[in-house]
Parts: structure tokens; C-alpha cells; sequence
């Protein structure tokens, strides 16, 4: 029983499906804003994993100002955090749990450790990470 | 002279929730000095023995304080200092 919930619309989780595709087998990283106290994730913004890593993932930090900067001046908030595993299952890692910054956001990943680059199966859950704590929560895709 | 700060979501718990506070100092390690003795528990969630945090991105302006002198990058009158945590993980 989870308690939590995203509500997302399909396009966007097939973009952040085809991003991690695109980026294998490095980790492919993103934000989706939505308006401040919406809870609702509208605007897509992949972001360039600058470590370029199979296994970590993290925005460059002239990337992470513009960013902040532009959600701030449309009075947005980042309401997803997303990343791919490329390998591994789609469940927060150590090292995801010890750098969750935003207590707000739905931490979502994305597994493609079936097929790859290429169409196939994948998982793709949602988690808030509150202060070490994992919660996963429901995912209501929007059609 | 007093400095413009931008607090991110994780830190305003020690801010009464204020987006933005106000600063004095000369350098970012005064700043940072002075957040300190106006919010208790802010200096440690910035810096720690080995100087500013891997994963705490602080700008002056439009640069990132890495590659401006870190702790003694100069503050100037006008300038104002925004504080990102890393978005990162495995």
C-alpha cells in the first residue's frame, strides 16, 4: 500500500524513458517543473549529466543556476527530480538517498536494465526522499 | 554593506522559511560567518573541515565561487549570493 502519489502525463514519461535510452549507458538526468504549490509537473528539462557516468549522475553547476534561476522567474518549483539506472533496479541508491535535496520533489527513476538503448520493458517508480528516509508512492499515469 | 542571500528549499527551516535573507561581509567566509550567528546550524550545513561542502554550490553573482577564490572570494556593494545543494546521486 503506498500512499503518496504522482499524477504525470504519459508524454512525459515516454520522454524521460527516451532520454535514458538515448544516454546509455551513462545516466541520464532531468527536471520536470511545475507552478509553485501545484504539485503538477508540466515542463520537461533534460539536463546534461556532467560526470557522464554509468553509475552517478549530476548537473553541472552553471546548468543547476540557469535552471533554479528560470523556474524562479516563471514561479516554478522542480516538482520531478528524475535519473536512470542504467544497470540497476529502479530504487534509490545510497548515494541518491544521502544527496536528495529537495524535500518537495518526486524523486522518479527509471530502470532500462532489460533492453538498453533500445525498446523494451522498463520500471519506472517515484519516491520522496525526506532528510535519509525512502517513501515510494503511487504513480497515476494521465492519459 | 548588506548582501542579498538565496536560501534553497532544504535550508529554510533554519530561516522561518524566508526565500532570501540578509548578510554582512566582506568576503563569502564573513558571509557566511555572519549567516551563522543569525541562523544557527546554517555554517555547518555549508562548510566543513575541508572548506565549503562538495555537494553545496554557492554563486556570487553569476559565478560559481569554485572558480572565483572560494571562502575568500571578495563581496562586493551590490552583489548578491544564491546557494544551490548539488543535484546528484547514483
Amino acid at each position: 500500500m503506498l500512499f503518496g502519489m504522482l499524477e504525470i502525463q504519459r508524454s512525459l514519461v515516454d520522454a524521460i524513458v527516451a532520454h535514458a535510452r538515448a544516454d546509455h549507458p551513462d545516466e541520464a538526468c532531468g527536471v520536470i517543473a511545475g507552478p509553485i504549490g501545484s504539485d503538477r509537473p508540466e515542463r520537461l528539462i533534460p539536463m546534461v549529466n556532467a560526470v557522464r557516468c554509468p553509475t552517478l549522475y549530476e548537473f553541472d553547476s552553471m546548468d543547476l543556476l540557469r535552471l533554479y534561476r528560470e523556474m524562479d522567474d516563471r514561479d516554478e518549483v522542480p516538482v520531478v527530480i528524475y535519473h536512470s539506472h542504467p544497470a540497476t533496479q529502479a530504487y534509490p541508491s545510497r548515494t541518491d538517498i544521502t544527496q536528495a535535496s529537495e524535500p518537495d520533489a518526486h524523486y522518479v527513476l527509471v530502470s532500462i536494465r532489460e533492453t538498453g538503448p533500445v525498446e523494451g520493458p522498463f520500471e519506472f517508480r517515484s519516491f520522496r526522499i525526506v532528510d535519509g528516509e525512502v517513501t515510494e508512492e503511487q504513480i497515476s499515469i494521465l492519459e | 554593506m548588506t548582501i542579498e542571500v538565496r536560501i534553497p528549499t532544504i535550508l529554510r527551516p533554519l530561516t522561518s522559511g524566508a526565500k532570501s535573507v540578509s548578510a554582512q561581509g566582506a568576503t563569502l567566509q564573513e558571509v557566511l560567518n555572519d549567516l551563522e550567528l543569525n541562523y544557527p546550524g546554517m555554517g555547518e550545513r555549508l562548510i566543513d573541515e575541508s572548506g565549503l561542502r562538495r555537494f553545496i554550490n554557492i554563486y556570487v553573482n553569476d559565478e560559481d565561487v569554485r572558480f572565483l577564490s572560494g571562502l575568500q572570494s571578495a563581496i562586493g556593494e551590490n552583489d548578491s549570493i544564491t546557494i544551490l545543494p548539488a543535484v546528484a546521486g547514483g
